[in-house]
This record gives C-alpha cells, sequence and structure tokens, in this order.
C-alpha cells in the first residue's frame, strides 16, 4: 500500500497536467477532460498502482459547471484514489467512456447520462437507465419539475 | 399450397425468440425485466430493463436534513436496512468528527450481523423456492421470524427500524435485548445444521447448482460484483476487513472465499457467513460496555463544506455513500453506490449460453433486492 505522498508522486510523473487539491479526505486528482481516459488507462495498467476496481463512477452539478467523479481501488495493494473531470460546457458536455477499461462502467454511464445529461464518446450503448426519453435531467440544479417538486 | 402456408407458419430452426421474464415475475424477486433472447431453451443473451420502481432517492436527499433522510436509505436495500443507516450515519461522524461511545458501536455491530442472518435465511428461503424447492421457505421464515422479534421489541418496527443515527442510536435497546439474542444464537446454532441436511447435501439440489454460473475472478472485479457474491470467486471485497468500522476491529472472524466461482460457490459463502455472524454476535454480546447510547450532536446539523466517502459491508456487497456537503443543513449532492447495481448486469455474462431453468438459478444466486438497483 503506497501512501498518498508516494501515489502523487508517480501520478504526476505519469501524467504531469494533473492537480492535486490539498486538504480532502481522500487522495483526490483532477485532470483535463481530453486526458481523462490515458489517466485512467495508465492508473489501471501500471504495475506500482493497478487500480483495477471501480468502485464508483458519477456526476455532480455545479451549475457554473460539472464534474464527473470516479473512485478507484486497487485490490492487491488497497489504496484508495478519486479522480475528478471538470466540465465547463454544460449544454453540451462530452467526455470519454470507461468502459473498455471497466465493464461496470457502462452502466454508471447510463445512469450518470440518464440523470445528467452528459454524454460519453465511445460508449457501446447509450441509453437512458431509468428515466423516459423525454424526462430532462433531473440531477442538475436548475432542474424544474412545477407538478412534483415543491420548492422550500 | 397447403404445405406451403404450414412452412410459412413454422419456427425456423435459425430463429430467435425474445421473451420478456417480469417486471411481475416472482422469480425475479421484484419489479425488473429481463428481455431474454432464447434459442430453444438456451439463453443467447440477456437485457435488463431497470427503472420500474425508481423513486429519485438521491434527488429527494438534496432537500432533507440528515436525520431525514436516514428513513430513505431504509427504503433502498430493505433486507439490510441496518447497515444502509450505518453508512450515511458514519460518513456524518466522520465530517464533524464526533466520537461515538463504545456501547454504540457494539450494539450496531451486533445489529449488522444479526441483520445479516435474516438476510441470508431470506434468500435462502427464496433461493430454495427458486430450484422448486417448497420446504425451505417454511424452514428460512420460522427461524427469521426470532430476529424479528428481537428487533419489534427493541425498535418498534420488523423491516425498517430507521434505528441508527447520526451520533449514535435512536434510543437504548430494550433491556431483553442480550437475553433474547443469546437464546436465538443458541436455537439457530441447533437449526443451522437442518438447512445443510435439506439442501446442501440433496444430490438435486446440488446437480442444478454446480457448474453452472461461472464468474471468474477477473469478470467479478470488473464489473464490481462484491459481498458473497464475488466472494463465491475468490475476490477478497469484505469491507469489514478492509476499512473496519463499529467494533470489527475487536472481533475475530474469518472472510469467507469461495474458490468455485459458480452458483453453487455463492451458496456455500452465505451459508458459511451464517455461522461466521453468529461468532461475531458471541464474541461481542456478553461484553456490551454500559454507557450513553448516542453522542451529544446538536439538533441541526450542518456538515462542514467539502466531501465525505464511507463505505460499509451490507448482506449482498458493498455500501458505498458519497456526499458533497456546501455547508448547509440539506446535502448538495447524495450518492449511494449500492451492491445490487453491480451485481445485476454481470448476469448477462453468467447466464448466456445456459438454459431458462438455469437463469433462475443464477440470478437467484446473486440475491439482487430491486429497490437498491433502483432507488
Amino acid at each position: 500500500m503506497l501512501n498518498k505522498q508516494e501515489l502523487t508522486d508517480i501520478i504526476r510523473s505519469l501524467i504531469p497536467e494533473t492537480e492535486f487539491p490539498d486538504g480532502t479526505q481522500l487522495l483526490e486528482v483532477i485532470v483535463p477532460a481530453e486526458k481523462y481516459f490515458s489517466l485512467v488507462e495508465k492508473l489501471k495498467s501500471d504495475q506500482k498502482l493497478s487500480f483495477n476496481y471501480l468502485i464508483s463512477q458519477t456526476a455532480v452539478d455545479f451549475l457554473s459547471h460539472m464534474t464527473v467523479v470516479c473512485h478507484l481501488e486497487s485490490v492487491e495493494f488497497r489504496h484508495l484514489i478519486v479522480v475528478k473531470v471538470l466540465l465547463t460546457d454544460r449544454e453540451n458536455p462530452t467526455i470519454d467512456s470507461l468502459t473498455a477499461l471497466y465493464p461496470t462502467a457502462e452502466y454508471f454511464e447510463r445512469e450518470i447520462f440518464d440523470l445528467f445529461g452528459i454524454r460519453f464518446n465511445n460508449h457501446p450503448n447509450l441509453k437512458r437507465l431509468f428515466l423516459e426519453d423525454d424526462y430532462g435531467y433531473p440531477l442538475r440544479k436548475d432542474f424544474r419539475d412545477e407538478i412534483n417538486i415543491i420548492e422550500r | 399450397m397447403s404445405e406451403e402456408i404450414i412452412k410459412d407458419v413454422m419456427v425456423g430452426e435459425n430463429e430467435d425468440y425474445i421473451i420478456n421474464m417480469g417486471p411481475q415475475h416472482p422469480s425475479t424477486h421484484g419489479v425488473l425485466r429481463l428481455e431474454v433472447c432464447l434459442k430453444g431453451e438456451t439463453v443467447k443473451y440477456l437485457i435488463p430493463h431497470i427503472g420500474y420502481i425508481h423513486r429519485g432517492i438521491e434527488k429527494m436527499c438534496e432537500a432533507d436534513t440528515y436525520q431525514q433522510l436516514i428513513h430513505l436509505t431504509d427504503r433502498m436495500d430493505y433486507l439490510s436496512a441496518h447497515m444502509n443507516n450505518e453508512a450515511v450515519c458514519l460518513c456524518v461522524e466522520d465530517a464533524l468528527q464526533v466520537e461515538i461511545p463504545e456501547r454504540v458501536k457494539y450494539i450496531r455491530t451486533i445489529l449488522d450481523e444479526l441483520n445479516r442472518i435474516a438476510s441470508h435465511q431470506l434468500w435462502w428461503c427464496a433461493f430454495g423456492m427458486d430450484l422448486g424447492a417448497l420446504t425451505s421457505f417454511f424452514y428460512g421464515l420460522r427461524d427469521r421470524e426470532h430476529i424479528l422479534d428481537i428487533f419489534e421489541e427493541s425498535f418498534g418496527s420488523r423491516l425498517l427500524h430507521s434505528f441508527v443515527m447520526p451520533g449514535g442510536l435512536m434510543h437504548d435497546v430494550h433491556p431483553n435485548f442480550q437475553k433474547r439474542t443469546k437464546e436465538f444464537i443458541k436455537y439457530f446454532r441447533k437449526k443451522l445444521p437442518e438447512y445443510d441436511q435439506l439442501l446442501t447435501g440433496n444430490i438435486i439440489f446440488q446437480n442444478r447448482a454446480k457448474g453452472i454460473g461461472y464468474m471468474s475472478r477477473e469478470t467479478a472485479i470488473g464489473y464490481g460484483v462484491t459481498g458473497p457474491s464475488g466472494r463465491g470467486s475468490n475476490f477478497a471485497c469484505d469491507v469489514r476487513k478492509i476499512a473496519p468500522y463499529g467494533a470489527y476491529d475487536k472481533v475475530q472472524f474469518n472472510e469467507i472465499l469461495g474458490t468455485g466461482c459458480d452458483t453453487f460457490a455463492r451458496y456455500q459463502v452465505r451459508m458459511a457467513e451464517m455461522w461466521e455472524s453468529m461468532n461475531i454476535i458471541e464474541q461481542l454480546i456478553d461484553n456490551i460496555p454500559e454507557g450513553d447510547y448516542t453522542a451529544k450532536m446538536k439538533p441541526i446539523i450542518k456538515l462542514p463544506a467539502g466531501e465525505y466517502f464511507r463505505r460499509v459491508e451490507t448482506a449482498r456487497g458493498e455500501l458505498a455513500v458519497y456526499v458533497v456537503s456546501d455547508g448547509n443543513k440539506t446535502p448538495y449532492r447524495m450518492k449511494f453506490r449500492t451492491p445490487n447495481f453491480s451485481n445485476l448486469f454481470v448476469l448477462n455474462t453468467l447466464a448466456s449460453g445456459h438454459k431458462i431453468a438455469d437463469l433462475i438459478a443464477i440470478s437467484g444466486s446473486l440475491d439482487l433486492v430491486i429497490p437498491d438497483i433502483d432507488r
């Protein structure tokens, strides 16, 4: 098991464009959208890191931008990392899919597409998971449903 | 002429059937629809369709305070209600850096394990029913009733108890709690061998369960299959061992790992886990320290701005809670990584190439609870 500093050093040497915010509960790495797939690919294939288990993948809407958040763990070494991507384009947010690396990402990404409207490149089957096609994206903060949701 | 018409109507050899299993099918254990493509009696592929019981719990959480949203987490995996509550509470306690009393840790852990036994008992009933054995249903429910009675005495409810609150417990457990739990363990230690006599050693059952639904360790990790289903494929994923919470660091227990990777291996892991859960309870039940049932908490909980992530082991696998707080009394975003969501989607890989009767056995061995998938 590597500690936070050792992980930071290895990841910096793999992808120099990464940022590591301070004061977080778990080790976090922020990466530009175009480097996202190559970073996760390296995190998975690197012998010392071997992040082979995708715990969860989700998104958060901050109105000015959206973030896609992945929690990765290594089954052998048991270290955890949080990979974040900031998407500033809320009209048509697009990011690479991780399905080629983790089969479970296919369904996490379908859920994100369903609830946030983030599109994933190279996704084999990008359809809505829970809701109807014309529902809107309910977990976005500017979502309004006057019939079912009462504003407090 | 008449021969030609008959030829048109007859189904050709290369034709596939698409059949919808569910959403009201008893063996899907809830409102799950499987679009199954069949060739004869063999499953070619299947597509799960979910969302029939999607209530938007994550969206509702954004409008509720932390005490209120505890009650929503019960409704995800209703058979591990206690662990679901605990996951949120651990997140809140982490964020506020509250030191919870030892008594609370012990009671939470005992309740976790009682809930796990109750859940595995119901799974065992239903798994027998899936394979056509009616008797198992009566055996399992008979013994589960004893646990539910203990719950009812202490919490007033049998299934969705919302008993764990941020900082501790809702109130203290009933004075009879220790005595009745010990009685139950003594009783169930005699009854559990009956389960083995009825199903485990049964040659018909073994022929139905062995060698089907093969899931390699790589498949389990790739699809994120956790809990007893993942451990049946030798994937060490027990959060109680990886990141101990509650009183799990004070007890001795083994992580049950199977190497068979098939339906029978997953069955054996769950049966062994019931024994292990009883061991854990026996180590704790006599040593519950005296003290408060809750730490001092403010009536309005406001988490400091930031992100918090905690995981617990439910009866079906790893439940992770991810909270984003902006400093208000309601969470800004709440994500539940539920075990069944990941466990469901491996079904296509496991069932392809098997007969449709084996599909029922395989989905039974994954122990799916549908409200946990849809949330």
